[in-house]
């Protein structure tokens, strides 16, 4: 790849790529991110591959390999182009007879996504329920893009926006464009992008200013960030180089948490391809733009998500969060200017200046603009990413989109914002979903992570579960927050084995209030979330656990015992899986657990195929 | 200079200080731990928290961290805060009873009793020694270690510190005192019982001006009678 | 961790070796222009030793004029770092809401009583050591458990033994890019 050393080099060079797209020519599209490999999509390609070499038809049949397309549950899956024909669930087998398929022009009924209501095949992805009502302004490049080549990236409207902007030449109007989106934070506290642009930019410049991704994703049960950065890495350079242009920043970092292998690898080959094209580095394309982005991988530990903490991270330090003022935007790393935005907010950036700022702000809501990318998962029937206009209701996401409950079990609530957020009952599913109502409802928006409950979940779990997540992942400076942390799982702890009392559930309460109040960084002023918002729907969940040492949910396993029903045949699967040889009985017999070695591990009603295990 | 109001009287200051400066000046008393004169403030112990700005918006902040602002206002003994410093004392007390300086604090606050699970723990990681250590001993002979409920204070390795100069700075600043004597183990850190405590080991005749590191101090001692 | 479960798959240095400080100053001068250097430079120290050996941290600290104590700090401060040498094989539960909602505990027990291990530990015999994550962002997939960088979707309770027994015989397959990665 040569370097392009001019506006009009790079024009010319995006032009002779869009002209040499190929729409016609059949493709195999393979998502193949994190979830898509773990799931087997590596032989999926190497079928696919081998396959069209050995039939001769690299002319007719290609194959692109992408990052992910959202529906992981589905996955590996292939989608033919141009037709959109959708496979999922694909095997080595299946993949050999889709080759043969496509090379013929012709579409195989039985390999198709069934409709979950009527169970006819539905061809074409657009028309899957999971992906028909949703709004994917920025995943659907993930489908286009092959993560690995910048080329497929420009032949989708790549690197355009900043060439308007670089055309346009003002930095004032590139902030005001952004402030005009109404784009805010997508790392969760909503901040309006386009202010904290303009205060970077009103910095002074003599020392440099940096610009930084947050691909810190720590909220367990959210994962939109990996799959952008994995399967569009270009994106977010794009997005970083408008802001510098934008800000008069001289250097980015993206801050990768280490967890996450294949975006770390897959923008590692992105940086070193807008390098050599000489889209980063001194005098960009001579206009006197100089920029550099590096990639500082994080090493495992949630508040660096908080801007502070990753500063110091980023410095080679121990991630703790310091007081705020100074903002960043004073002085953060080094004490230079820093602007810290979220992987989902760089990956707007280049899409407001594609469609301009007026039409991008006529997706959403007044003051809640855009799409925002949740990663619907849990006890839901369609669990993967899904790309919605902000303001739409809970209802739609967790039914029209999710395909509502796995099994007969109501869906009692969902989790948002990850351990910085709260639980939202089924009541409130009406709810639009913004910055603004999920706050009010006791939640946050977070990053994006939408854990869907269910009747079988028990909420007092839930909370202790975060609390436990909160109190190994604090940076542990605030007392309030180490020490509260603690006693909050300590009491949870208490209430789950039914040895709590209503005077500690009051304990409780008041202290998650302190805690919220007296902390310093965002990490311990959210962390009582998870038990205030489980207190204020869901105390009769608690009361259950202290007044009668019960566990509704069947979940607290010192309050629940496993019986068997009189459903049971006698197979014997439960008897054989048991681990602590509680299960006795004859074959064709109604068998017995012994309460006394019974572990509650749970493998006798997962292998029970008659539902003759009772939990209660 | 920078104007703001604390408890509704107005008060100038240099720009760059704190808001306990700020209250200190004017004589309003706030507890602290965690802080001293002449170590950088740090924040950790959120006793010093103070309520600013109005409602709905009003929060509470560490007043030895936040800097002043101009307008500011500031209240320094609002029930809000009330009610926070005493929790947080509750939670000092339920985790370090033994301390002199927590159990003064508590009592003046008006804690009768403690509502956690009682534990012993000695150090309460306001990070005054690591300070201490750092910015006036030139020595980073002790510092934090890892993070959460497992964060401690110690040397690397937990084995005696090259750079450790046995000043007993670390013992002189530690209110609470986790730090425990090398008595008959040189390789183990230094102990600071005596800070709390009146070592009468110090007033027989052969210790002289000896540090108890040096030689058996009373904490060990009591220790090994119990 | 999961640079580490990249580096599984090559030639790792036997923790009993000593430490040469010639290849601690090699990687340190890699990365001296970069950012977050000493995060990364730990990072690799690990891909390398499997853990990070007290001498390396010396010399780190000898080497980049940092205080040990800093060092110290960094080295426990983070999650993926481990200060003790690892066993064999690396398996890795996955315990992000996700995963705990549709049972990844119970799965943890399972391999917490098969190994008689705690999460952190190595078994006596240095064969498994056990670790746990809080999100690895397959949450789709859930609960996932990660064995020497092999991936192993939906995974309940009674499948532990099964896993143990493939991981025994190395008989997992790792996917391409956490061979690539690392």
């Amino acid at each position: 790849m040569a370097s392009l050393n001019s506006i009009h080099h790079l024009k010319a060079f995006l032009g002779r790529l869009l002209g040499q797209r190929d729409l016609n020519t059949s493709t195999l599209v393979i998502p193949a991110g994190t979830c898509g490999r773990a799931s087997g999509a590596d032989l999926l390609i190497e079928t696919a591959r081998q396959e069209i070499l050995d039939r001769g038809l690299s002319e007719k049949v290609l194959v692109r390999t992408t990052g992910c397309h959202g529906f992981c549950e589905m996955e590996p899956s292939v989608l033919v182009e141009p037709d959109r024909t959708f496979y999922p669930k694909a095997d080595a087998d299946s993949m050999v007879r889709i080759v043969d398929a496509v090379a013929r022009g012709d579409v195989l009924e039985d390999l198709l996504f069934k409709s979950p209501e009527t169970a006819q095949p539905i061809r074409s992805a657009d028309d899957v329920p999971f992906f028909k009502g949703q709004n994917r302004t920025i995943l659907s490049h993930n489908e286009r893009v092959d993560p690995t080549s910048v080329e497929t990236y420009i032949e989708n409207g790549g690197y355009s926006a900043m060439v308007s902007v670089l055309e346009q030449g003002d930095p004032r109007w590139v902030v005001e464009e952004v402030k005009r989106s109404g784009l805010r934070g997508r790392g969760g506290a909503g901040f309006p992008t386009g202010l904290k642009w303009e205060l970077l930019a009103k910095q002074p410049n003599g020392n440099g200013k940096f610009l930084v991704c947050n691909a810190d994703e720590g909220d367990p049960g959210a994962y939109m960030d990996r799959s952008v950065l994995e399967g569009n890495p270009h994106s977010i350079i794009e997005g970083m180089l408008i802001g510098a242009f934008a800000t008069g920043a001289t250097e980015g970092i993206v801050y990768v948490r280490t967890e996450y292998p294949l975006a770390i690898l897959n923008l590692k080959m992105a940086l070193r391809q807008a390098y050599e094209l000489g889209l980063l580095g001194d005098n960009i394309l001579r206009t006197g733009l100089s920029f550099g982005i590096s990639l500082v991988k994080g090493a495992g530990a949630f508040v660096c998500g908080e801007e502070t903490a990753m500063i110091r991270s980023i410095e080679g330090k121990m991630g703790e969060p310091r007081q705020r003022p100074p903002f960043p935007v004073k002085r953060g790393i080094e004490g230079k200017p820093t602007l810290i935005n979220n992987v989902e907010t760089w990956a707007n950036i280049p899409i407001i200046f594609r469609m301009g700022s007026e039409e991008y702000a006529k997706t959403g809501t007044n003051g809640n603009s855009g799409t925002k990318i949740f990663s619907l998962v849990g006890k839901v029937k369609n669990t993967g990413l899904v790309e919605v206009p902000m303001g739409i209701t809970i209802k739609e996401i967790v039914y029209d989109i999710g395909g509502g409950p796995v099994g007969k079990v109501r869906i009692k609530a969902i989790q948002t914002g990850g351990p910085s957020g709260g639980c939202i009952p089924a009541e409130r599913f009406d709810l639009p979903i913004d910055y603004d109502s999920l706050t009010q409802a006791g939640s946050m928006m977070g990053s994006g992570g939408m854990i869907v409950m269910d009747e079988n979940t028990c909420m007092v779990d839930v909370a202790r579960y975060f609390m436990n997540f909160l109190k190994d992942e604090s940076c542990g400076k605030c007392f309030t927050c180490r020490k509260g942390t603690q006693r909050m799982f300590e009491l949870l702890d208490d209430f789950s084995k039914g040895k709590g009392t209503l005077a500690q559930l009051d304990l409780l309460e008041e202290l998650a209030q302190v805690v919220k109040d007296t902390t310093m960084c965002g990490l311990g002023q959210t962390a009582p979330n998870p038990v205030l918002s489980t207190l204020r729907y869901f105390r009769n969940e608690y009361l259950e656990h202290i007044e009668k040492a019960r566990c509704p949910a069947g979940v607290c396993k010192e309050l629940i015992t496993y019986s068997i029903n009189d459903k049971c045949v006698g197979c014997q699967a439960c008897l054989k899986a048991c681990a602590a040889g509680a299960i006795t009985g004859e074959k064709k017999r109604q068998h017995v657990i012994n309460p006394e070695l019974c572990i509650k591990c749970g493998v006798c009603k997962s292998v029970c195929k008659v539902e003759a295990i009772d939990v209660a | 200079m920078i104007n703001l109001f604390i408890n509704g009287l107005p008060v100038s200051v240099e720009e760059g200080s704190t808001l306990l400066e700020a209250a200190r000046f004017l004589g309003f008393p706030i507890p602290t731990l965690c802080h001293k004169d002449g170590l950088s403030p740090y924040g950790a112990c959120r006793l010093c928290v103070v309520e600013i700005g109005e409602e709905p918006k009003a929060k509470l902040v560490s007043s030895c961290t936040y800097p002043a602002e101009e307008g500011l206002k500031v209240r320094t003994a609002s029930s809000r805060v009330v009610r926070a410093r005493r929790m947080v004392l509750e939670l000092l007390l339920a985790s370090c009873p033994q301390s002199k300086i927590i159990q003064d604090l508590a009592s003046a606050h008006g804690i009768r009793q403690q509502r956690f699970k009682q534990e012993h723990e000695d150090c309460i990681l306001c990070g005054l020694c690591v300070r201490m250590c750092q910015e006036q001993m030139m020595a980073k002979a002790i510092g934090f270690r890892s993070r959460g409920e497992k964060r401690s204070i110690g040397t690397p390795f937990d084995i005696k510190s090259e750079e450790c100069r046995l000043c007993g700075g670390c013992m002189y600043v530690c209110p609470a005192c986790q730090l425990r004597c090398t008595y008959t183990e040189p390789e183990r850190p230094i102990c600071g019982g005596c800070a709390n405590l009146t070592p009468p080991c110090l007033e027989k005749r052969q210790f002289d001006d000896m540090m108890c590191f040096m030689d058996p101090c009373v904490a060990c001692e009591i220790q090994k009678e119990g | 961790m999961i640079q580490d479960i990249a580096a599984s798959g090559k030639q790792q240095v036997s923790p009993h070796e000593t430490v040469d400080s010639k290849g601690i100053v090699r990687i340190l001068n890699g990365h001296r222009q970069q950012r977050g250097g000493l995060i990364s430079v730990l990072g690799e120290i690990q891909s390398q030793y499997g853990y990070l050996p007290e001498d390396a941290l010396r010399v780190v600290a000898d080497e980049t004029g940092n205080s040990l104590v800093d060092v110290y700090g960094v080295a426990t401060f983070y999650r993926s770092f481990r200060l003790q040498p690892r066993g064999k094989h690396l398996i890795c539960v996955c315990l992000g809401t996700a995963c705990h909602v549709r049972g990844a505990p119970m799965v943890v027990e399972e391999f917490e009583r098969r190994l008689a291990i705690q999460p952190g530990q190595t078994t006596p015999d240095r064969e498994f050591t056990l670790e746990t994550v809080n999100c690895l962002g397959a949450c789709a997939l859930g609960p996932i458990v990660v064995v020497d960088g092999c991936y192993f979707p939906g995974v309940r309770a009674q499948d532990v033994g099964q896993i143990l027994e493939k991981a025994r015989l190395e008989r997992v397959e790792v996917p391409s890019m956490v061979a690539a990665s690392g």
